[in-house]
């Protein structure tokens, strides 16, 4: 994932004061020794992280830059049936790109006749699984014990939401889905 | 011991990319390395806020109330308020990681927070919006927000089947 961001964004300065306020208060509160103790804990786990994140970063730039989103859109679109939504899993998570490439993508696969499933299958893949994602965000902030269990539970789910859609689709929209 | 072999894990896959790049052409593996360096840089920052905020958010919060919203005893009414608030979360990844590692320092259980970090993943109101209503049909969008409503309550239930993470 390339992170085009402004140097700059709402979001982090709103997070920012919060977390600022949060600091002042405890200080306030409970003391230098609770304030030295929650900051010297939290740059503990910051520092032990920073490794992954760099690596993270470079497995998100180089595979952009090594895997064609033509290629990916091959795969999904070869297969039907059950191989057909686990394949779409397998090309969501491998999927290089942010939100502005990935649907794109979908919706590409919609228009040129590939099944309802398929294309939920590799949206919801993208968003639970998609590696870059996980590696450069997920893993720094939530841990690696967290992001492990939660990326072994997650494979199933875009099988699942795939087989729903289908099923839905099918049952509600007889005439397709741009209809 | 698992931190340290995702790790290792991690620059093996780096070591495999680069190495591919550098079959194709010298100059790819630059590029690479620059954006990569370039992206780490932009990141920190915003990380080493979220990460070492979240601490002192946690410990503003009282315990007791979030144990008891989100806690290891607040069942499926726990999971649904996670589901919500992660479909409701505003802004981008450092808003919705701060805000479930703070709820996890500070009482909340892991499939709960697994339950709103997977709703944050599926339903992000502003991604869905800003991207997703523009790139595909309205219908697939209404069909895959309506069949991913399940997925946090079965992430939640996963965790606690293999009482992980």
């Amino acid at each position: 994932m390339r992170i085009r961001r402004k140097t700059f964004d709402w979001s982090t300065a709103v997070i920012t004061v919060l977390m600022v306020a949060a600091a002042v208060t405890v200080y306030l509160r409970d003391g230098w020794d609770r304030f030295a103790g929650v900051f010297l804990g939290d740059v503990h786990i910051f520092l032990d992280i920073l490794p992954k994140m760099a690596a993270g970063c470079l497995i998100g730039v180089f595979s952009t830059l090594l895997i064609p989103r033509e290629m990916v859109a091959r795969l999904v679109g070869a297969e039907s049936g059950f191989t057909g939504l686990a394949v779409a899993t397998f090309a969501g998570a491998i999927m290089p790109g942010g939100p502005m490439t990935v649907y794109p993508v979908a919706g590409a696969f919609l228009a040129a006749g590939a099944d309802i499933g398929a294309a939920l299958a590799f949206v919801t893949s993208w968003t639970l699984l998609g590696y870059a994602r996980a590696l450069v965000w997920e893993l720094p902030f939530m841990g690696t014990n967290f992001v492990f269990w939660r990326v072994v539970i997650a494979p199933a789910f875009p099988l699942i939401v795939g087989l729903l859609g289908r099923w839905v689709a099918k049952a509600l929209m007889p005439h397709g889905v741009r209809s | 011991m698992m931190a340290l072999a995702i790790g290792a894990l991690l620059w093996g896959i780096v070591a495999v990319l680069v190495a591919t790049a550098a079959v194709r052409s010298a100059s790819l593996v630059e590029t690479g390395l620059r954006e990569g360096a370039l992206d780490f840089l932009r990141l920190t920052p915003r990380v080493a806020i979220g990460v070492v905020g979240s601490g002192y958010v946690a410990a503003v919060l009282p315990p007791e109330v979030l144990g008891g919203l989100l806690g290891p005893s607040s069942g499926l009414l726990g999971t649904a308020i996670a589901t919500v608030a992660g479909a409701f979360t505003p802004g981008g990844p450092v808003v919705g990681f701060s805000i479930a590692v703070a709820a996890l320092k500070s009482g909340a259980a892991a499939p709960q927070v697994i339950a709103y970090t997977t709703a944050w993943a599926l339903f992000a109101i502003q991604r869905v919006a800003s991207y997703e209503v523009v790139a595909m049909p309205a219908k697939v969008v209404w069909l895959r927000v309506v069949c991913s409503i399940p997925v946090p309550f079965l992430a939640a239930f996963g965790a606690m089947l293999i009482g992980k993470p």
